[in-house]
């Protein structure tokens, strides 16, 4: 795709996240905590053609990278995503994603009775598994839907 | 046994359990002999939930090992009705004890308070969660009476929220036993524990019907069907009514059937039944004491990791 082409404007300094499946952009920001009031600057571009997908989203961020539980998490929605470090319109830095052993914090345990969700001093943590992903604390599995358990 | 605290049955390996029941056998042979073994040491309870045998009985081993205890008492005379945390708590009364019982209403509270101490914690009940300390007296109780191979076991009740049926179960597939569960759909298995059961390659059957497999069964383990459970009464006392157990339930069963029950009961089991062959459940509550001795003796010598 030439320059012209581009539905996203480029960013100076921050992450591309492409390669992430169609329709599944907002959720990457709701992973990232981005909602908007935080005033970064983001560019979306929504179930565009892609060579590896069906439709891909493209999600960039200016003056942000990504923390490796958002990294982990990102991976059970995006398994295919390629995370791409920009600085100064270049980019610096390009990985694909490995499936974690365990993803922490990020999402919240839908267990009311999970201690995690009590007011004490713990994050929440995942055991990934093949189809789903489970609360070491509290042992409860999810398995659909994993993007309405995202807390931050 | 390889770890410091107990949290769950399912980090017990079949050789685990043996050491606990071997030396809980031990103990109950001649109890005099570890009298003083334990000395000067002093088991931290903390009760957030309401116990009798579970408490009583750790309060009965540490004491018959030479020990004692400091208890937090209830949650109203305590700091947590301050508002401090479960972290901050065990992070306290750490410094004033060698090991700590825990008992909390939220699953996963044991394992999240073991991660903030060096002492033992043993999980004393979490919640929905797990309660191991029960499982390895309810394993003695079984071996002393039916062996723990080739065997049919029953498990009837609240499957869902009952978590002695969790640790229970997970124990049960170090072990060549075939567990049958028996219960009203809406207080079936939760999906973590048939995972767990799955990926053991247990023999695992649902009922919703005592009948279908009662003839088979050599333990009949009984849990409380909860009213809090049932948002309606009459839903709960419809259910309830067919999971109890009197005389003319039992004449199926064998002969040699063993009934279990974690206590307490309020009616799943019919006073009829306390004084036949089958009952087992007053001496399953008693064994609490001496299994609890063999595990805060090795919890205690587990000086290097292994059991000594």
């Amino acid at each position: 795709m030439s320059d012209h082409e581009l539905r996203v404007s480029k960013i100076r300094n921050g992450t591309v996240i492409d390669h992430v499946p169609g329709g599944q952009a907002l959720n990457v920001l709701a992973i990232l905590g981005i909602d908007g009031s935080g005033g970064e600057q983001v560019s979306i571009g929504m179930n565009v053609p892609s060579d590896r997908l069906p439709s891909k989203d493209i999600v960039k961020v200016e003056g942000r990278e990504l923390s490796q539980n958002e990294v982990d998490v990102l991976s059970l929605i995006a398994p295919d995503a390629t995370i791409n470090i920009v600085s100064e319109y270049d980019v610096v830095d390009k990985r694909r994603l490995d499936r974690p052993k365990h993803v922490e914090g990020v999402l919240v345990c839908p267990n009311r009775n999970c201690i995690t969700t009590d007011d004490e001093p713990v994050e929440s943590k995942f055991e990934v598994l093949d189809d789903e992903v489970r609360c070491i604390y509290c042992d409860t599995i999810i398995r659909d839907n994993l993007t309405e358990h995202i807390g931050n | 046994m390889r770890d410091e605290h107990l949290i769950t049955a399912k980090q017990l390996s079949r050789e685990d359990i043996e050491t606990v029941l071997d030396r809980a056998a031990e103990i109950a042979a001649d109890p005099s002999a570890v009298s003083d073994r334990h000395a000067d040491t002093l088991l931290g309870l903390l009760f957030f939930e309401p116990s009798t045998r579970t408490k009583m009985s750790f309060e009965a081993a540490i004491k018959r090992l030479g020990g004692d205890t400091v208890d937090m008492g209830s949650v109203d005379s305590s700091s947590v009705s301050k508002g401090e945390s479960l972290a901050d708590t065990v992070r306290v009364i750490e410094g004033y004890a060698d090991a700590l019982v825990l008992r909390h209403p939220r699953q996963g509270s044991a394992k999240m308070a073991s991660e903030f101490v060096d002492v033992p914690l043993v999980n004393a009940g979490d919640g929905a969660g797990h309660h191991p300390t029960q499982t390895l007296l309810d394993l003695y109780t079984m071996r002393e009476q039916n062996g723990l191979d080739d065997l049919t076991i029953g498990i009837m009740g609240d499957l869902k929220y009952g978590r002695t049926v969790h640790s229970l179960a997970n124990a049960l597939t170090n072990f060549d036993v075939r567990q049958h569960f028996i219960s009203p759909e809406s207080l079936q298995l939760p999906r973590s524990v048939r995972y767990d059961l799955h990926q053991e390659g247990a023999s695992v059957r649902e009922h919703t019907d005592l009948d279908e497999i009662l003839p088979e069964l050599d333990v009949l383990y009984v849990t409380r069907i909860q009213r809090e459970r049932f948002p309606d009464e009459n839903e709960y006392h419809a259910v309830a009514g067919e999971y109890q157990i009197d005389a003319g339930t039992l004449e199926s069963a064998s002969d040699d059937l063993t009934i279990m029950h974690p206590l307490p009961r309020v009616d799943e089991i019919a006073p009829e039944i306390d004084e036949t062959d089958h009952a087992n459940y007053f001496s399953q509550a008693h064994n609490g004491v001496p299994v609890r001795m063999a595990l805060l003796d090795l919890l205690l010598s587990n000086e290097g990791g292994d059991v000594q």
